[in-house]
């Protein structure tokens, strides 16, 4: 039997889809992602189009927050995935071989959250907040499928916004800008923040303090 | 064929020297640092081909951030063509092929190393601090358990009885460079070794700012547009530098100047430490009180062979 006749053999068995592609090119493809989500972070309220470098994940990995995963989790990341991810066993492999990170199952364990149905997502204080020592130890927690015209505005003020500036994401649950609240009350500890789009990522960092608009 | 070439057989560096993994973990910091402005963040720094003390943080920084269409500026004490910016600046020619400038205004990322460029700095520009020791406490309290309970706690006591010993002493508050900052009201921050003369420029600055200490395996940052103040007290409020002569070769007022030593006779003169400025101001027609004169030629102009004798 050649190799060939055997990997055909093994996928028939299996009947796994193959494993969609990684960045194309690994070393510029990550470095502009980066910029963008750097930029982000850096000046909450914006909105960065992301070069998810012709990626297609399997759903419900979106290819923006697939080139963010790509761009900043490794084998020292632990990862956390919600339940439609979690159930998905091409995500879990499309993460295990390209990036290479312990996907875990409490998040409080993980230095990243992907959350694919957002609406329904747990309390944003079962994540790690860090600690007053290490307050840097915390979950960073991607949110996926966002549009950036739907949900109520919120405004928007502290380091990186020159004034003040207004988000509009969604979907979110309906508590979600409350514990989005408490969680920059409690500084340095807390939770970041990234909302993928469809093209573009937006960020909210912990130190940004949080005024929700009446619709 | 010499040990360059050599080298070069085997194959290239990765872009920008550093590897992948490396990368993504300096990148995960610098998040970390945006998203706490102030706090360092502990990094896994990486022995560099440069010894420490010559920027191997803000090398690591700059690598990690670097891509393709950036344009990069690298200075040391405010000028392009110190040693330290020229051997760094063309550590990232060789390993990235990237465009370098000297120009402030044309450079989208600014390696420094203790200064600011006296061209206020733009929203698409990120700038890279070289930094010694990045914890302010440290010569206070050495135990770095016990300075990072202090930034937990926000214990800064410590910080303002020093300032205040300056005052008991010598009548003024006497440190001049790496003069503590608060951030955005929470972390207590050493500005890196610039003089105080630029704290002001820190305060709400349109461009991010990232501070990289290798040796010491910290990485901070300030965002954009953050608050920065400079710690002092009511009746003792911080002050900038202030020289009584312009540039000497520019005539600019109100920049940082370097002195330069002419002769064994007390001869000195002072010019701006930012050596783009002076160019740029020069070039625009501005001279100052000890620039030679238009009409005087090339340095050692006629009286070359003279000189030589």
């Amino acid at each position: 039997m050649t190799p060939t006749n055997t990997s055909l053999a093994e996928t028939t068995q299996t009947g796994a889809a193959p494993l969609a592609a990684g960045f194309a090119d690994p070393v510029h493809d990550a470095q502009g992602c980066f910029r963008a989500v750097m930029n982000a972070m850096a000046r909450p309220a914006t909105r960065q189009l992301i070069p998810a470098g012709g990626l297609k994940p399997p759903a419900p990995l979106t290819p923006v927050a697939a080139a963010i995963a790509l761009t900043l989790i490794d084998y020292d990341t632990p990862v956390w995935l919600d339940k439609p991810l979690m159930s998905s066993e091409a995500v879990k492999q499309f993460l295990r071989f390209h990036t290479g990170a312990p996907i875990v199952s409490e998040p409080v364990e993980a230095a990243f959250a992907l959350v694919s149905a957002p609406e329904s997502m747990i309390p944003l204080a079962s994540f790690n907040q860090g600690s007053l020592e290490y307050p840097d130890r915390s979950t960073t927690v991607i949110l996926l499928g966002q549009t950036f015209s739907a949900g109520p505005a919120v405004m928007l003020e502290g380091p990186g916004i020159k004034d003040t500036a207004l988000l509009t994401t969604g979907p979110v649950p309906p508590v979600f800008w409350d514990q989005v609240i408490a969680n920059n009350r409690q500084f340095p500890r807390g939770i970041d923040l990234i909302f993928a789009g469809a093209s573009e990522a937006a960020a909210l960092p912990r130190s940004t303090r949080i005024t929700p608009q009446e619709a | 064929m010499n040990d360059t070439a050599q080298i070069y057989d085997q194959g290239e560096y990765n872009f920008a020297y550093l590897d992948e993994q490396t990368k993504r973990m300096i990148r995960r910091a610098i998040l970390k640092g945006i998203a706490i402005p102030g706090y360092q963040v502990p990094f896994a720094s990486r022995e560099m081909p440069m010894p420490y003390g010559w920027g191997t943080g803000g090398v690591q920084v700059t690598a990690a951030i670097l891509g393709q269409d950036d344009c990069l500026k690298m200075i040391d004490q405010g000028s392009d063509d110190t040693t330290n910016a020229v051997s760094l600046r063309g550590f990232f020619e060789k390993t990235a092929g990237i465009r370098t400038t000297y120009e402030t205004s044309e450079a989208t990322v600014i390696q420094t190393r203790h200064r600011i460029p006296e061209k206020p700095l733009t929203e698409d520009q990120v700038l890279v601090f070289q930094v010694p020791i990045p914890e302010p406490l440290r010569f206070l309290e050495p135990r770095e358990t016990e300075t990072r309970k202090m930034h937990a706690l926000e214990d800064y006591g410590l910080m303002h009885v020093k300032l205040y010993e300056d005052i008991a002493k010598n009548g003024h508050i006497a440190t001049t460079y790496a003069y503590p900052v608060k951030v955005n009201d929470r972390y207590v921050m050493d500005p890196s070794p610039t003089p105080k003369f630029d704290n002001p420029k820190i305060d709400r600055m349109a461009a991010l700012q990232l501070y990289g200490a290798g040796r010491e395996k910290r990485i901070y940052a300030i965002p954009p547009y953050t608050k920065v103040k400079s710690l002092d007290f009511e009746d003792y409020p911080f002050e900038v530098q202030t020289f009584d002569k312009p540039c000497g070769l520019c005539g600019a007022e109100n920049v940082y100047l370097d002195e330069v030593i002419l002769d064994d006779k007390g001869g000195r003169m002072f010019v701006c430490s930012d050596s783009d400025h002076c160019e740029e101001r020069r070039a625009d027609g501005h001279l100052g009180p000890m620039a030679a004169s238009p009409e005087a030629g090339q340095f050692g102009g006629q009286n070359a062979q003279e000189t030589a004798r």
